[in-house]
C-alpha cells in the first residue's frame, strides 16, 4: 500500500474521531452536562488528535526511508562500479586504462541510470525478484515492448539486483511504517475520547492549532525571499568559481561563446557585466524620460484640474495601460513602433535610416507608455492625499492653481513621489518581455539611443532556455546575472520605502 | 506640516485677483493699477494645464494606437480560407503494391496509411478542377503551394476512419496553404513584381476560379482554439496553450488563494506589533516588487533542478506564478479585511463569541468580496505573465495535448511570443489574435472584479 493509501485511512479515522467525539459532547449535553466548548470543537480537536501525529510520523518515515534506500544503494554501486572497472583493467591490461577515468565520471550517469531503473522496474508487475538475475538489456526491451517506456541503452547488469534489492527493501519499510502510522492513528482515535469532558477547552486548543497554521502560512512569504536568494547564491558563488568577481563587475565585453566551444583551448567566454548594466540603466532612463513628465502631468491634471466626471473616465482609461501584459507591449514595439521609428527616420535622412528597428529608442518609449499609469496612479493618490487646507492657504495668498501646484502642492507631495518614480524605475530595470523583443541581444556599449543595446533580464533569458547545463559557466552566469538583478531593485525599493518613512508629511 | 491649517478663509480660484486688488488700492494712490504680470501667470497656468491635458492625449494616444494595431494586424486570422474538392481516392495511389487485396485488413496499420501520398491526390483533384495536365510539373508544384500540408494528416485520419471509401469520389474540405489565405484575405500586394511575393500570377487567377466556383470559403477559424502547435501559420492553434494556461490559473487560484488569505488573517488580525511581523510585512511588500523573471530563476533552480519536477510542465508555472501572485493577494486582504466596519468586530465580541469566531463567522464574509476582487486581478496578472515560464521551459513546440499538469504545455504569452519571433506573416497574424485572445480574457477576468467591486460597495 503506498503513503498516499494510507494517508487516506488516517484521515478516515480523523473524520471517524471527529463524528464519534462530537456525538459524544452532544450526548453529554443533553443529559445536562455543562460543557465548556460548543460539541463542534470536540469534534475538530479529535480530529486533529487522531490524525496530525499520524501524518507527520507517516510523512518523517516516508522522507528518511527513501534517502536512506538511496543512499545504501549508491554506496553499493559505487562499489559495484570500482569493481567492474577493476576487472576491465585487468582484463584488457594496459592498453584500456584511457578508458577508466571516463566510466568513473559518469558515475552520476549510473545514478540517474539506476533511479529510472527503480522508478520504472513496478511497472513490469509480477515479482520484481524474478528480474534479481535478468540483464539489463533484456529489462529495457520487455519495458520498450509491454509499456512502451524507453530507458538508456547503457545500464549495467550489476544494476539488476540493486534496484530489485531497493524495491524489495522499500516494499518493506513502507509496510511497516504504514502499519505503525494507522496504529498510532487508531490509539490516537480511542484517546481522543479522553478529552470529551466539561472541564476541558475544547475550543481554546483548536483556536490555538489554527493560529499556528495561520501563522505557519504566513512563513511562507519569508521562505520564498530565502528560496530566491538560496537558489540563485549557491550557483553565483558556483559561478564565481571559474570567473572572478573582478571579470564579471568590471568586464566590459559580453561574450559567453557557447557551452560546446567552452571545451575548446582558451574559449572560455567573457562574462562582463559593465555592457548590460549600462544597456539596462540606458533603457530604463529612456523609460523614465517618457513616464516621468507623462504620467506626472496627468496625475497633476486628473487630481487637481478634471471635474469628477471626466476624472471617472479618464483614470480607468489611463489604467488599461497597467492591466496589459508586457509580451502584448513587447509584440506592439516589434511590430508597430520599431518599423515606424526605421521608416520615418529614413524618411527624414532620405533613404538610409538612422534608427534600427530595434533600438533604445523603441524599448524605452514603449516601456515608457506602459509605467505612465504606474507613475500617474501613485501619483495622483499621494497628489490627493494633500490636504485642501494647503491649497486654501495658498489661493488666499493670490496664487494662481498652477502656481499652487507647483509651490505647494508638489514639494509637500514629494517624498511619496520620489517613492512612486524609484519603483517606476525598480520595474524598469526587472521588465523583460519588451526589452527582449525590442531591444536587440547585442551587448555593446554606445551612447546612441537609435542602436540596439541589450539588458540583464535579455541575457538571463537567453543564458536559460535551451540546453541546459549546471556546470557551465555558460548557465551559472545567469543566476549571477540575476543575483545582481534582484539586489539591484531590492536596494531601490527598499530605498523608496525608506524615503516614505522619513520624509512622509503628517497632516491632521 | 500646518501652514494652511490656520487659514480658514476659502478663496479658490478667485483668490488671485482678490490680492490683486488690494496690493492696488493701498500701494498705489494714483489708481493706476501695478503689474504684477498677471497676464504672464494667466499664461503660465493656461500653459500648464495644456500640459495636463497633453500628458493624458499622449497616454490615450498610445492605447488607442496599441489596441487599434493589435486589431488591425490579428483580426484576419480569425477567418481561415478552405478549399472543397470532390477527391478521387485512387486504388493505385492510395495501393500501388496492391497490398490490400492480398490483406485487406492492413488498411486500419498505422505504417500503411502513413506511405500513402496523399498530397498527390489532393494535387490531381485541384488540378482536375482547374484544368491543368497532371504532366505539367511546374503546374503541378505550384498546384501543391496551395494546399496546407495539414490535409495530410486529416486525409490519413479520414482513409482510417472510412477504409471503404478507397476507390470512390469523396467531397473532401481541407485547409488552403497560408499564402492562399493571404491572398484571398486581400493581403498580398500585387502590384509587386512576381517573384517578390509568395503568390504567383497563375495561382492567382486559381484562386480567382476556385471563389467564383464557391469552393473557397473563408469561415470561422475554430483551428485556432482547438489545434496544437505546427510548423505551418495555417494549421497552428492555440489548443496547448490554452490548456496549459488553465491549468496554471487553476493552480495558482488552488494554492495563492487560501495561503493569500490565511496570512493575510494573521498579519491582520492576530500578529502581534513586534520585529518578526515586520519583517514578514517588509518581506511581502519587497516580494510584490520583485521582477518576475526572479521568480522564473527561482523555479528553475528549486522546483526543477532540486525537487525534480518535469521541465515545461504547467505545474511548475502554477507553482511560481503562485509564488509571484501571493504578495498581491495578501495585500489585497488585508486591504479588504481593514475595510471591514469595527462595529462588526465588536457587536460580535460583545455577544460572547472567541476572537477566532469574530473572525471567521464575521470578518471574514464581509471581506471575502473584496478578497475575490484582488484575487482575480492577481490571476490576471498571472495570465499575462511571460517571463518565468521562459525559463522554466514552457517556451517549446508542442503537438501534443496535455493531459494533467505534469505534461509538457505552454502558456497563452508564451505561444504569442513564439509566434512573434517566426519570419511569416501569416504567424504575425496568428500571434496577433493570440493576443487578442488574451486581451479577451483578461477584460473578462476585469470585469468581473469592477462588477464584484460595485455590488460590494452599493451592499455597504
Amino acid at each position: 500500500m503506498s503513503a498516499l493509501g494510507v494517508a487516506y485511512i488516517i484521515i478516515v479515522f480523523g473524520l471517524a474521531g471527529f463524528f464519534a467525539c462530537r456525538a459524544r459532547a452532544r450526548l453529554l449535553e443533553q443529559r445536562g452536562q455543562k460543557m465548556h466548548s460548543l460539541p463542534l470543537y470536540y469534534g475538530w480537536w479529535a480530529f486533529f488528535v487522531t490524525s496530525a501525529p499520524a501524518l507527520l510520523f507517516l510523512l518523517i518515515w516516508t522522507i528518511s526511508s527513501d534517502l536512506y534506500l538511496e543512499r545504501r544503494a549508491f554506496s553499493h554501486l559505487a562499489a559495484q562500479n570500482a569493481a567492474a572497472q577493476n576487472a576491465a583493467s585487468a582484463v584488457a591490461g594496459v592498453a584500456a586504462s584511457g578508458a577508466a577515468p571516463a566510466q568513473s565520471a559518469g558515475f552520476g550517469l549510473e545514478k540517474a541510470v539506476l533511479s529510472d531503473l527503480v522508478k520504472n522496474l513496478p511497472a513490469l508487475g509480477g515479482n520484481i525478484a524474478d528480474y534479481a538475475q535478468a540483464s539489463y538489456a533484456s529489462v529495457r526491451k520487455k519495458l520498450l515492448t509491454a509499456k512502451n517506456i524507453a530507458l538508456v541503452e547503457n545500464g549495467r547488469n550489476y544494476m539488476l539486483p540493486l534496484a530489485v534489492e531497493w524495491l524489495e527493501t522499500r516494499r518493506i519499510l513502507q509496510k511497516t511504517g504504514g502499519a505503525a502510522a494507522i496504529i498510532l492513528a487508531a490509539f490516537a482515535f480511542v484517546g481522543s475520547f479522553y478529552y470529551v469532558r466539561p472541564a476541558f477547552r475544547a475550543r481554546n486548543k483548536v483556536e490555538r492549532v489554527i493560529i499556528s497554521t495561520l501563522f505557519l502560512a504566513s512563513l511562507l512569504a519569508i521562505a520564498t525571499t530565502i528560496g530566491i536568494v538560496l537558489s540563485m547564491l549557491f550557483q553565483t558563488v558556483h559561478f564565481f568559481e571559474s570567473v572572478s568577481p573582478r571579470a564579471f563587475f568590471f568586464g566590459t565585453v559580453w561574450d559567453p561563446r557557447f557551452s560546446t566551444a567552452a571545451g575548446e583551448a582558451g574559449a572560455t567566454g567573457r562574462f562582463g557585466l559593465v555592457p548590460l548594466l549600462a544597456g539596462t540603466l540606458y533603457i530604463a532612463l529612456v523609460a523614465m524620460i517618457v513616464a516621468v513628465p507623462v504620467g506626472l502631468f496627468a496625475a497633476i491634471y486628473m487630481a487637481e484640474y478634471a471635474s469628477p466626471g471626466l476624472r471617472s473616465v479618464i483614470k480607468p482609461l489611463l489604467e488599461i495601460l497597467a492591466g496589459i501584459p508586457t509580451i502584448v507591449y513587447g509584440f506592439f514595439a516589434l511590430m508597430t513602433i520599431g518599423p515606424f521609428l526605421r521608416d520615418i527616420s529614413a524618411a527624414l535622412a532620405g533613404g538610409q535610416s538612422f534608427i534600427q528597428a530595434q533600438s533604445v529608442l523603441t524599448a524605452g518609449l514603449v516601456m515608457g507608455i506602459m509605467l505612465i499609469p504606474f507613475v500617474s496612479s501613485l501619483s495622483d493618490d499621494i497628489i490627493t492625499a494633500v490636504p485642501r487646507a494647503l491649497r486654501d492657504g495658498s489661493y488666499g495668498l493670490g496664487a494662481t492653481q498652477s502656481e499652487t501646484v507647483k509651490k505647494v502642492v508638489l514639494p509637500a507631495a514629494l517624498p511619496g513621489i520620489v517613492a512612486a518614480l524609484l519603483l517606476a524605475a525598480s520595474r524598469a530595470i526587472g521588465e523583460t518581455m519588451i526589452v527582449v523583443l525590442a531591444a536587440g541581444v547585442a551587448a555593446n556599449i554606445s551612447f546612441n539611443p537609435f542602436a540596439p543595446m541589450t539588458t540583464i533580464t535579455v541575457k538571463i533569458v537567453n543564458q536559460l532556455t535551451g540546453d541546459l547545463e549546471f556546470d557551465s559557466p555558460q548557465t551559472l552566469v545567469a543566476f549571477a546575472l540575476g543575483m545582481t538583478l534582484f539586489v539591484l531593485t531590492l536596494l531601490m525599493n527598499i530605498f523608496a520605502l525608506y524615503i516614505v518613512r522619513k520624509y512622509r508629511e503628517h497632516y491632521e | 506640516m500646518s501652514v494652511g491649517a490656520g487659514i480658514e478663509n476659502n478663496m479658490p480660484g478667485g483668490g488671485a485677483q482678490a490680492a490683486a486688488l488690494g496690493a492696488c488700492s493701498a500701494g498705489d494712490p494714483a489708481g493706476r493699477r501695478r503689474d504684477i504680470g498677471l497676464k504672464r501667470r494667466y499664461r503660465a497656468e493656461k500653459r500648464f494645464r495644456f500640459y495636463g491635458i497633453a500628458a493624458i492625449v499622449f497616454g490615450l494616444f498610445f492605447l488607442v494606437l496599441l489596441l487599434w494595431s493589435i486589431f488591425a494586424h490579428g483580426f484576419g486570422a480569425f477567418w481561415q480560407t478552405t478549399i472543397t474538392l470532390p477527391v478521387a481516392l485512387e486504388a493505385q495511389v492510395i495501393d500501388p503494391d496492391n497490398r490490400l487485396a492480398a490483406e485487406p485488413q492492413s488498411v486500419s496499420d498505422p505504417h500503411f496509411l502513413a506511405m500513402i501520398d496523399y498530397p498527390l491526390l489532393l494535387r490531381r483533384a485541384l488540378a482536375q478542377k482547374l484544368g491543368v495536365a497532371a504532366d505539367d510539373r511546374a503546374a503541378m508544384r505550384e498546384i501543391g503551394q496551395m494546399i496546407s500540408p495539414s490535409a495530410r494528416g486529416q486525409m490519413r485520419r479520414f482513409l482510417g476512419a472510412n477504409p471503404q471509401a478507397i476507390g470512390t469520389v469523396q467531397t473532401i474540405r481541407f485547409l488552403a496553404s497560408a499564402n492562399v489565405d493571404a491572398a484571398f484575405k486581400g493581403q498580398i500586394n500585387f502590384s509587386l513584381p512576381q517573384d517578390k511575393r509568395k503568390i504567383s500570377d497563375r495561382q492567382r487567377q486559381w484562386i480567382t476560379l476556385l471563389s467564383k466556383e464557391g469552393l473557397l470559403h473563408k469561415s470561422f477559424n475554430t483551428g485556432l482554439f482547438t489545434r496544437p502547435a505546427s510548423a505551418n501559420a495555417e494549421s497552428s492553434g492555440l489548443a496547448v496553450a490554452l490548456i496549459g494556461s488553465f491549468y496554471i490559473i487553476l493552480i495558482v487560484l488552488v494554492l495563492a488563494l487560501p495561503i493569500g488569505v490565511i496570512t493575510a488573517i494573521y498579519l491582520e488580525e492576530y500578529a502581534g506589533k513586534n520585529g518578526f511581523t515586520d519583517m514578514i510585512e517588509v518581506n511581502i511588500n519587497n516580494l510584490a516588487a520583485v521582477p518576475s523573471i526572479v521568480f522564473g530563476i527561482l523555479g528553475l533552480s528549486v522546483f526543477i533542478n532540486f525537487l525534480g519536477l518535469p521541465r515545461s510542465a504547467s505545474l511548475v508555472g502554477g507553482l511560481v506564478l503562485s509564488l509571484m501572485t501571493l504578495p498581491t493577494i495578501i495585500i489585497a486582504a488585508r486591504v479588504a479585511l481593514q475595510a471591514v466596519p469595527v462595529s462588526i468586530r465588536a457587536a460580535a465580541l460583545g455577544l460572547g463569541a472567541s476572537h477566532t469566531q469574530t473572525v471567521f463567522h464575521h470578518v471574514l464574509p464581509l471581506a471575502a468580496p473584496g478578497i475575490l476582487t484582488g484575487t482575480i486581478i492577481g490571476l490576471a496578472r498571472a495570465l499575462g505573465e511571460t517571463a518565468p515560464l521562459l525559463l522554466i521551459g514552457m517556451v517549446a513546440f508542442i503537438a501534443n495535448y496535455p493531459h494533467s499538469p505534469l505534461d509538457p504545455a505552454t502558456a497563452l504569452p508564451v505561444q504569442i511570443y513564439m509566434w512573434a519571433g517566426e519570419a511569416e506573416r501569416s504567424f504575425v497574424e496568428r500571434s496577433s489574435a493570440a493576443i487578442i485572445v488574451l486581451l479577451a480574457i483578461l477584460t473578462l477576468m476585469n470585469v468581473t472584479a469592477v462588477f464584484l467591486r460595485r455590488r460590494f460597495e452599493k451592499r455597504q
